[in-house]
């Protein structure tokens, strides 16, 4: 198959991530009380932030890597 | 119970994931050309997409909510599911079965069983199996539409519709591939929306020991030593000294080796995701792959229901308590209460999505194995062969629509038990348990023969129906638990009449999945020795192991062979029950 899956996993968590991250900027600090005080939106939304990104430069590196080794047949 | 009130972040968040499921299927519809294409993916899965659908395709409804309800049941001792009950049977599967599944050429397990044995074979298997994955996929659906229901107060059609349609579209346009890949978003979706309420959980308790200390009051409130919830093993000596009521052989026996190589090893719904890789080697290393993540699993579901039985215990303090259901605790409400408790909104709505998720790839695993096995081993052997390959793409597709219909209708037999896991069992236990044997034998004994096959699966089979009708767990609550065929004969109480009382339901079928595989195992040999098997040693070249050469993979690097990887993946499991010994 010619579509690369981590490419709509990357994309989604990315997505998801950054609403995530910036609602944890301007929320309420009182709505973070039943995590423990902890702002787990923020925390979490920039750790999908990091996994999205790092997905989609998985994919297209070996998309990249495809393409070369194509080139070079 | 209260409701949960969702905010629209938290419904924003479902939508997302919503469109990308639908996304994946909607790329996907371009490729599917060929039966082969929609029913097998091709053969082109790499095999570390391959492996992560493995396990995904298993975690559905019963792992997240049965395996969290589990651990507030009966605490670390459920890990045996894991470190006993799954890892050894998928090293086995990889390294010894899968040269034959995949080496034979064979689309199914079903069709597999017709080129080592004979029709008839195939046909017990395809139409057992067929059965089985509707069950399944009916639980998963029904499991969900009534959490949203106490949940969230959503209708519990409509939560039955909208999870069905999803499942069906996304099926119906890309596929098995399509399944695959949704598996894999399931996966990494379920891992990171559980991964935080671990975290936070562990930090409200105190830590490993923290919880060790609060589940200690527990289990000397029930009578059993105080480490009985965090010790895996030592508590295995006798059925009366863990919550479980099972003991060390019936527990190693019973779920380690048959009813763990019974599914591991011989249900399609995750042999098909192994079958579906780009290469004989990516095969073998589907399972292997998948071991990794599944043996850290209990961390991810066991941990939050013992901590949710922790804090219930502590409710006065920690403000939690798991809510009362027919005078015991509702521990299938472990899982979502916690992620209420824990998460505020946003996170709360990656929490659900993750749950809806799980349901989802319990769902569509059994829907695209029941579309391969109805497509290939009973629409195109039995009802309509020799048709062209478009046809049966199109009965592929039509069969989507038709298996989600079965699975809605089968929703609703999920709703006698307090547990789900119990239902699953029971079963595995009817059919899987005996169906390792005819494996083992048939892979591994050239002299096994069909007839004896076929009469060693259905006298294995029926071994199972008598074990659960003749006897009966503690305090069974109804026939579906044991004892039906002795109330079917007499009137009055059951309970002195059967021939064993097993000390738990879990007990029950661990030992009727004994006897089922030894049935099974017996008669085939029996059978084998005084029948003459039909097919010549050519026809089952590849089928089994003194007749297939063996894989050579020295050229490989070791992570890339199966053997050493397969060590690996066994002493790994074996310093965890060492750790939580």
């Amino acid at each position: 198959m010619n579509i690369d899956v981590r490419l709509p996993i990357g994309l989604m968590f990315l997505i998801i991530g950054l609403i995530l991250a910036v609602f944890g900027l301007i929320s309420d600090p009182a709505l973070y009380k039943k995590s423990l005080n902890i702002n787990i939106n923020l925390l979490w939304g920039i750790f999908q932030v990091l996994f999205g990104i790092l997905m989609l430069s998985m994919s297209l590196i070996s998309a990249k890597n495809t393409r070369k080794k194509q080139a070079n047949n | 119970m209260n409701t949960i009130a969702l905010t629209k972040l938290d419904y924003s968040i479902l939508c997302i994931y919503f469109v990308f499921v639908l996304g994946i299927g909607w790329a996907l519809k371009k490729f599917m050309k060929t039966s082969e294409d929609f029913l097998i993916s091709g053969r082109s899965i790499p095999a570390w997409v391959a492996g992560l659908a493995f396990i995904s395709a298993n975690l559905g409804a019963q792992e997240v909510i049965g395996m969290a309800a589990s651990g507030a049941k009966y605490g670390i001792a459920t890990s045996h599911f894991y470190w006993i009950g799954a890892i050894p049977a998928m090293a086995f599967v990889g390294i010894f079965m899968m040269p034959f599944y995949y080496g034979s050429k064979a689309r199914s397990v079903p069709e597999y069983l017709k080129l080592r044995f004979d029709e008839k074979t195939r046909a017990f298997n395809a139409i057992s199996f067929a059965v089985m994955t509707v069950f399944s996929s009916g639980i998963s659906m029904y499991a969900l539409a009534k959490l949203f229901e106490t949940l969230f107060n959503w209708n519990f059609d409509f939560s039955i519709i909208i999870s069905g349609i999803i499942v069906l579209v996304y099926i119906f346009l890309g596929g098995l591939t399509s399944a695959i890949y949704n598996e894999v978003l399931q996966f990494f979706l379920i891992v990171l929306g559980f991964l935080p309420l671990v975290i936070l959980g562990l930090i409200d308790v105190g830590g490993w020991s923290g919880l060790q200390a609060k589940l200690a009051s527990v289990a000397t409130h029930h009578g059993y030593e105080a480490g009985a919830w965090t010790e895996s093993w030592r508590h295995m000596t006798s059925t009366k000294a863990n919550p479980m009521g099972v003991e060390w052989f019936g527990l190693v026996m019973g779920l380690g080796f048959v009813l763990s190589f019974g599914y591991w090893c011989t249900d399609f719904l995750v042999v098909q995701r192994a079958m579906a890789a780009n290469s004989m080697s990516a095969a073998r290393r589907t399972p292997l792959i998948a071991a990794f993540p599944k043996m850290l699993f209990p961390f991810l579901v066991i941990l939050p229901g013992m901590i949710a039985m922790a804090l219930t215990a502590g409710s006065s303090t920690s403000g939690f308590s798991l809510p009362q259901k027919d005078g015991e605790y509702d521990y299938n409400m472990a899982i979502p209460l916690m992620l209420a408790h824990y998460f505020p909104t946003g996170m709360l709505g990656i929490g659900i999505t993750a749950l809806m998720a799980s349901f989802m790839s319990g769902m569509a695993g059994n829907v695209t194995a029941f579309n391969t096995v109805w497509t290939y081993d009973i629409y195109q052997s039995y009802i309509k062969p020799g048709q062209s390959d478009k046809h049966y793409l199109t009965v592929g597709r039509v069969t989507t629509i038709v298996g989600v219909i079965l699975s809605i209708w089968a929703a609703y037999f999920a709703a006698k038990f307090n547990n789900i896991m119990d239902v699953l069992q029971l079963v595995f236990s009817f059919i899987n348990a005996p169906l390792f044997a005819t494996f083992l034998l048939g892979m591994f004994w050239k002299r096994t023969t069909g007839h004896a096959a076929f009469t060693g699966l259905v006298f294995g089979t029926i071994a199972a129906g008598l074990n659960h009708g003749l006897t009966m767990p503690e305090s069974a609550s109804s026939l579906v638990k044991g004892g039906w065929l002795i109330a079917l004969f007499s009137q009055g109480p059951i309970s002195e009449k059967v021939l064993h009382v097993y000390p738990s339901e879990m007990a029950l079928n661990f030992w009727g999945a004994i006897f089922a595989w030894t049935t099974c195992f017996i008669v085939t040999i029996l059978v084998s020795l005084v029948t003459k098997r039909k097919k010549t040693d050519e026809e089952l070249g590849g089928l089994v192991y003194s007749l297939t050469p063996v894989p050579k993979d020295e050229h490989l690097p070791w992570y890339k062979r199966p053997g050493p990887l397969g060590v690996v993946v066994l002493v790994a499991a074996l310093i965890l029950n060492i750790i939580f010994w």
